[in-house]
């Protein structure tokens, strides 16, 4: 009881403890998982993507994001801005509109739901009468046509969505005025789309599913024109003067037609298959762009010759003599065209091309020669290789920055130069405090460097690891080998390519230093790579050695896969990090744990097997030490998932990519009912379980015992300048943890600088620690005589971390999954300790030191742990004390690969996935903050002048 | 041999030197032996402890009677409550044991020879529906040997009976720590776990709760069979009653007093082994200066012994001379026992 009287409640800590802490998801980073719709207003200048849990994010200029989440998690059907408004209206499947408009409120703007509405038809009407396939938001601003699957077009009102009953056009009062003989009722279903006319706002063009389209007068409440179309129609498209449009066709066609006071019932004007003669595939979406010199740009998607090219998701541009077919890698879901907004010009004038995929946004540079891509600020694919691993770095010296920012920009070549073409809104934000860098290791063997400062998550430069090895596809065997006279000139877009060519490459563990540039890059097959940044183009032969982790244990055989193979020679590296060094685990494993250090210049690594230190200065081994237990059997031979053919990893992993994983999203602005009807979902989940108590789960419980399998497991590897054998003299030593619950710790002699490449590097086993609760030990840490941790290799050295103290006594904290414990060094007393499993019931996933400072004084900051638990929980645990501090609710216990993706920052910040392509942000610390501040101004233009006025003169008013 | 000597009854010193004195009054000092002296009620109780020793200075009346046996031909069972009336003539047993030669029985060792396996704590602060089980897993090798599962159980709230969600006991591996208590039986309703409520938790955290505490696992369980639950009645523990609770320094009302001094002294035994020297259990670190405040909350919980859930024990025969394992379950011992002994209550 003792425990819980504490005196806990001490006022000065519990105010400072506001000063530091605060729970704030912040941003998501990456593209939208599953987007449903697009829209774009020119007026804006922003996107608008909505996905098929509900979604809608807002995009402009780098830095202006907004997100808003429809409470029903229904899919976003249709996405319409208001023109000239900063407003936009979603369709979602469930009939329902819902109205949306960016208001400023505290300095920035903010996306807020407004109105929301279902079209209600007469009592006993079918559902397909009141079924929306069409919306159309008037140029006037107060209405919206609506056009059904039962053919009726109905008006409502905005922002009240009143429905103006006397002014639905119905499919009889269409009927009238076209001729019977062409036409019966049936011409009438569904409205494939409605268009207004570009110059005159009460004429709109009412296209028919079955190919009958209808220009109707507004004011006159009749059709003027009416074009019969022969083929099932798909969409329409004026030109910019409103004398012709153009239809598009289920069978791959489009149309031009005329559009003259003088003929009622024009002939079409042309009729193109542009990829016949044989049978197409449906042209979905069309644009017709005027230039001025004359050449228009048509822009469609789809429309592949059905049998050889019908599974390619393609967007073609005509331009002239040029066409080009982009291919992208995934379903396109839409695509918009930035062109010139001045109602005045003349001309369209096309400038980019915005392609929404399935898994990731493509935008082309149409006024550059060769149409090239233009590379994205934001919406980055993050999975366009799966993420098997990722590291932060803090606070990055601005040399390292400007060197992997000039590496990667010699990659990004073929990218066009084009400014970002979607800029709207004004991105208030403070600039980031500092460059960070998030690392993510993909399945495909590549690093990627992000720029994680800000707000849009940025890829800087991506490195691949693929060249050391040789692997059996041919990295030459290419789609876009593709000769000059192919047809469908078709052109691979995109940076999305989920298909590894070898699962034994994929990245488990990175480690960066960022004072030395060295990098440490460790794989699925035991491959454990060193790396220099270097500024140039270079070839060279990569040493390679081998680590055997079994030295003493025979008799065993690894069922599991090989190890990869090298190339032999020289190879040819491009600027950036390469690789000098490989070392190979033996049996080849995945390396479960990884450190660096880089002022030893020491790479350790560990398997399931073991652990060993590689000398990568002097390219020696110093040692192995093999943790396995003898009876361990399971990682002796590789678990059963290990022993799959290649043929079958690839089978699952194109299962991962198909996998739909519908994640919590985050709510802003008190929209608690979507998390109440996630709680009624997971209630009745929760129920329909019950009700399979045929077999119940049952757990067993067993005290961990030292004959468990895996125990032998590595899971974390710490370097430390401390107190291992006495109190006097201090020394390099490496610290290995297990899943077993046991310490190892080796003391190191590390030859002077002058003599490092001449004496080796020993090592000595000087310590082993068993827990007797047997946890796997998930964090080891050690703090100097003012209970700081130690700081990093090199961060002494470059004055910006104050040298440990080395007086004072050393302690020795172990984070296990189910407890924290601090030992006194060298000799080793428990000193301290906290349970977190015995109490609570949750494990340690991740746990980090971060340095909070407070918000109110400069100049106080403090270390403390922050910890990720098995359940999704957050807690900050203060050192040396071991007091929980603070507790937040995280991430769902039930996201269990969001919570094996976490990775927190230095400074209290931290990311998890929240799908395969999103990371979201989170923020722990009440200083460090990044989060998207933004304002969107509505452009001046002359008709809205009065809003402005008005919301002046009532400012004014109340003022007075 | 008689020997008669004095001690200061305000300052009666610790067992060790007590034990040593009569070492030394005796001239044997290499010679292990049984202490017992005579209470009031005229039962022969073991000083073994400074616990009992002090007991047994306080009950001097101004004499007491301290009786020395030689360990190897120690007669236990003359030790026990009643003692004196069951057995006609103990002193005439002590004294002469060559009368028990000739029939040969069954030697239960001494209580510290013993090492708990399992007991019932805190009867006194439970509702009369609810088990307390403190499980021993340190030093067995038993598996402790049980499944636990997700199921619901219904309770009475103020809008009347409601389902809710619960976890139970769904099997017991025979032979396994769990079953040989005989105090767990499948379908009980786990409630607590060391104390903490498990209602509200998932399976798995419960899972994890109970492995992370397996060396000293404390689970309050409603037992499926309600029909051996203790009708609590003190009167009924009838004689030995002041006996038990002499020893019984720490039955404290308080819930959770009991089970952390438990929780805190079980996991003390991390190994440490230096250099290539002998595996050594890592000793507790003094709290320096500087850190003595806020250590001193955590440090406090290790001041208590283990002397708190002594009275109420099952024991499990593991005497190093004796081949024979017996466990002393209660169920076996029949109601009689139960009566007797008025703070165990099982089955």
């Amino acid at each position: 009881m003792r425990r819980f009287l504490r005196p806990g409640h001490d006022p000065v800590r519990e105010r400072l403890k506001r000063d530091l802490f605060q729970f704030n998801k912040t941003v998501e980073h990456g593209f939208p998982h599953q987007p449903s719709a697009l829209g774009y207003s020119p007026f804006l200048r922003l996107m608008a993507i909505g996905t098929r849990s509900g979604a809608i994010k807002l995009y402009g200029a780098p830095g202006v994001e907004f997100m808003g989440l429809h409470e029903e998690n229904n899919t976003v059907m249709q996405i319409h801005f208001i023109p000239d408004q900063c407003q936009l209206v979603t369709l979602l499947d469930d009939n329902s509109l819902h109205l949306w408009s960016l208001k400023q409120h505290g300095g920035a703007s903010e996306l807020r739901e407004e109105h929301r509405f279902t079209l209600k038809g007469p009592p006993g009407s079918p559902p397909s009468a009141t079924q929306i396939t069409a919306v159309l938001p008037h140029s006037s601003r107060e209405v919206l046509y609506l056009g059904t699957e039962s053919g009726n077009i109905f008006v409502v009102e905005l922002p009240s969505f009143r429905v103006l009953e006397d002014r639905t056009i119905t499919p009889e009062a269409v009927l009238q005025r076209v001729p019977e003989d062409n036409c019966n009722r049936r011409s009438c279903e569904l409205v494939e789309a409605l268009r207004e006319h570009p110059k005159n706002p009460d004429h709109i063009l009412i296209g028919y599913s079955r190919g009958l389209i209808v220009l109707w007068d507004l004011q006159n409440n009749k059709a003027t024109h009416h074009f019969l179309g022969s083929q099932q129609l798909e969409n329409l498209y004026w030109q910019r003067d409103g004398s012709k449009f153009i239809s598009c066709h289920y069978d791959g066609s489009y149309t031009q037609w005329p559009v003259s006071n003088d003929n009622r019932q024009p002939e079409p004007l042309e009729n193109i298959v542009p990829y016949g003669p044989f049978p197409c595939k449906a042209i979905s979406k069309i644009y017709w762009q005027t230039t001025k010199n004359g050449l228009p740009y048509v822009v469609f998607q789809g429309g592949m010759p059905r049998a050889s090219y019908g599974d390619r998701h393609s967007i073609s541009v005509i331009h002239g003599s040029q066409q080009t077919a982009f291919d992208f890698t995934s379903r396109v879901i839409d695509f918009f065209i930035i062109f010139s907004s001045d109602p005045a010009a003349e001309f369209d004038d096309p400038s980019a091309l915005v392609v929404l995929a399935e898994e990731e946004l493509v935008v082309i540079d149409l006024k550059s020669a060769g149409w090239p891509a233009v590379h994205p600020p934001y919406l980055a694919s993050l999975h366009c290789s799966a993420i098997t691993c990722s590291h932060h770095v803090s606070n990055i010296p601005l040399k390292l920055w400007e060197r992997i920012i000039s590496a990667g920009s010699k990659q990004n070549i073929h990218y066009s130069s084009m400014p970002w073409p979607i800029d709207g809104g004004t991105n208030i934000a403070p600039d980031p405090p500092q460059r960070d860098l998030l690392l993510t290791g993909h399945e495909d063997g590549t690093v990627r460097f992000w720029d994680a400062s800000g707000v849009c998550l940025h890829l800087l430069y991506k490195l691949s690891t693929v060249r050391v090895f040789l692997t059996d596809a041919d990295p030459n065997d290419n789609m876009n080998t593709l000769g000059e006279d192919e047809w469908p000139p078709l052109r691979k877009v995109g940076t999305f390519d989920p298909y590894s060519d070898d699962p034994r490459l994929g990245i488990q563990k990175i480690y960066l230093c960022k004072y030395s540039g060295y990098l440490a890059v460790a794989g699925t097959a035991g491959q454990v790579l060193v790396m220099e940044l270097n500024d140039e183009d270079a070839e060279h032969v990569v040493d390679h050695a081998e680590a055997d982790l079994l030295q003493d244990q025979e008799g065993y055989r690894w069922k599991g896969h090989e190890k990869l193979k090298t190339r032999d020679g020289p190879v040819r590296f491009e600027a950036g990090f390469q690789p000098f060094v490989l070392v190979q685990c033996q049996p080849p494993a995945v390396v479960t744990s990884l450190a660096l250090h880089s002022e030893w210049k020491l790479v350790a690594f560990g398997t399931s097997h073991g652990f060993g230190l590689f000398d990568h200065q002097q390219k020696r081994l110093v040692f192995v030490k093999c943790t396995l237990h003898p009876s361990d059997q399971l990682a002796l031979e590789g678990p059963l998932s290990r022993v799959k053919s290649l043929k079958k990893s690839l089978r699952q992993s194109f299962r991962r990519i198909r996998r739909s994983r519908v994640s919590s999203r985050k709510r802003r602005g008190g929209s608690g009912n979507a998390s109440e009807v996630q709680e009624a979902n997971a209630k009745f989940d929760q129920d329909a379980l019950q009700e399979m108590e045929l077999a119940p789960v049952q757990r067993k419980i067993e005290a961990r015992s030292a004959e468990d399998s895996f125990t032998g497991f590595v899971r974390t590897l710490y370097f430390a300048d401390t107190f291992l054998r006495d109190s006097s003299r201090h020394c390099p030593s490496l610290w290995a943890g297990t899943n077993g619950g046991t310490v190892y710790a080796f003391s190191l002699r590390v030859p002077p600088a002058e003599r490092r490449m001449d004496e080796p590097v020993r090592a000595e086993q000087a310590k082993e620690i068993q827990l007797m609760h047997r946890a796997p030990v998930v964090g080891i840490l050690v703090l100097d005589g003012r209970s700081t941790p130690l700081p990093e290799p090199l961060e002494v050295a470059h004055d910006l971390s104050k040298s440990p103290d080395m007086q004072g006594s050393h302690q020795l904290l172990v984070v296990s999954e189910e407890q924290f414990k601090v030992f006194t060094l060298p000799k080793v007393s428990s000193k301290l300790k906290l349970k977190l499993t015995a109490l609570e019931g949750c494990r340690v996933r991740k746990v980090t030191v971060a340095n909070f400072g407070s918000c109110k004084t400069d100049d106080y900051s403090e270390n403390d742990l922050a910890v990720l638990t098995n359940l999704g929980d957050i807690q900050i645990i203060s050192l040396p004390f071991l007091k929980l501090q603070i507790r937040y609710p995280c991430i769902r216990k039930e996201d269990v690969s969001g919570i094996a993706s976490c990775v927190f920052t230095k400074y209290g910040q931290g990311f998890y996935l929240i799908s395969p392509s999103e990371f979201e942000r989170f923020s722990l610390s009440t200083k460090w903050l990044v989060e998207p501040r933004c304002i969107v101004d509505m452009p001046e233009v002359t008709s809205n002048n009065h809003v402005h006025n008005k919301s002046g003169t009532e400012n004014a008013a109340r003022k007075s | 041999e008689f020997r008669r000597f004095s001690l200061e009854r305000s300052k009666p010193g610790k067992f060790e030197e007590f034990y040593g004195l009569l070492q030394h009054v005796h001239k044997i000092p290499n010679v292990d032996v049984l202490v017992g002296y005579t209470d009031i009620h005229g039962d022969l109780l073991p000083i073994n402890n400074d616990d009992n020793y002090h007991k047994a200075v306080s009950t001097a009346n101004p004499l007491l009677r301290i009786f020395i046996q030689r360990k190897e031909d120690a007669d236990y069972s003359a030790f026990g409550t009643d003692t004196m009336t069951r057995k006609k003539n103990v002193l005439s047993n002590v004294l002469r044991p060559d009368n028990h030669k000739k029939k040969p029985h069954i030697v239960i060792s001494m209580p510290q020879d013993f090492r708990p396996v399992s007991s019932i704590i805190d009867v006194d602060i439970l509702p009369e529906t609810h088990r307390r089980v403190r499980l021993y897993k340190y030093g067995t090798d038993k598996p402790l040997g049980f499944y636990i599962r997700d199921g619901s159980s219904v309770r009475v709230t103020p809008h009347g009976l409601e389902k809710v969600p619960g976890i139970f006991i769904s099997r017991l591996v025979p032979g396994g720590l769990a079953q040989s208590t005989g105090l767990l039986a499948v379908n009980d309703e786990v409630l607590e776990v060391n104390g903490i409520e498990v209602s509200g938790k998932s399976l798995d955290q419960v899972t994890d709760m109970m492995i992370a505490n397996s060396r000293n696992l404390i689970i309050t369980v409603r037992p499926a069979n309600q029909r051996n639950n203790v009708v609590r009645n003190s009167r009924t523990s009838g004689s030995s009653g002041q006996s038990t609770e002499s020893s019984l320094p720490s039955s404290t009302p308080n819930l959770l007093g009991n089970l952390l001094q438990g929780e805190e002294e079980s996991d003390e035994e991390d190994i440490v082994i230096e250099g290539s020297g002998e595996p050594q259990h890592i000793p507790k670190a003094a709290p320096t200066s500087e850190s003595i405040e806020s250590l001193s909350q955590i440090e406090l919980l290790h001041e208590s012994t283990q002397n708190g859930f002594l009275p109420c024990s099952e024991m499990n025969l593991n005497h190093s001379a004796g081949s024979i394992s017996m466990e002393c379950e209660v169920p076996d011992a029949g109601r009689k026992s139960l009566e007797e002994d008025g703070t165990i209550i099982t089955l």
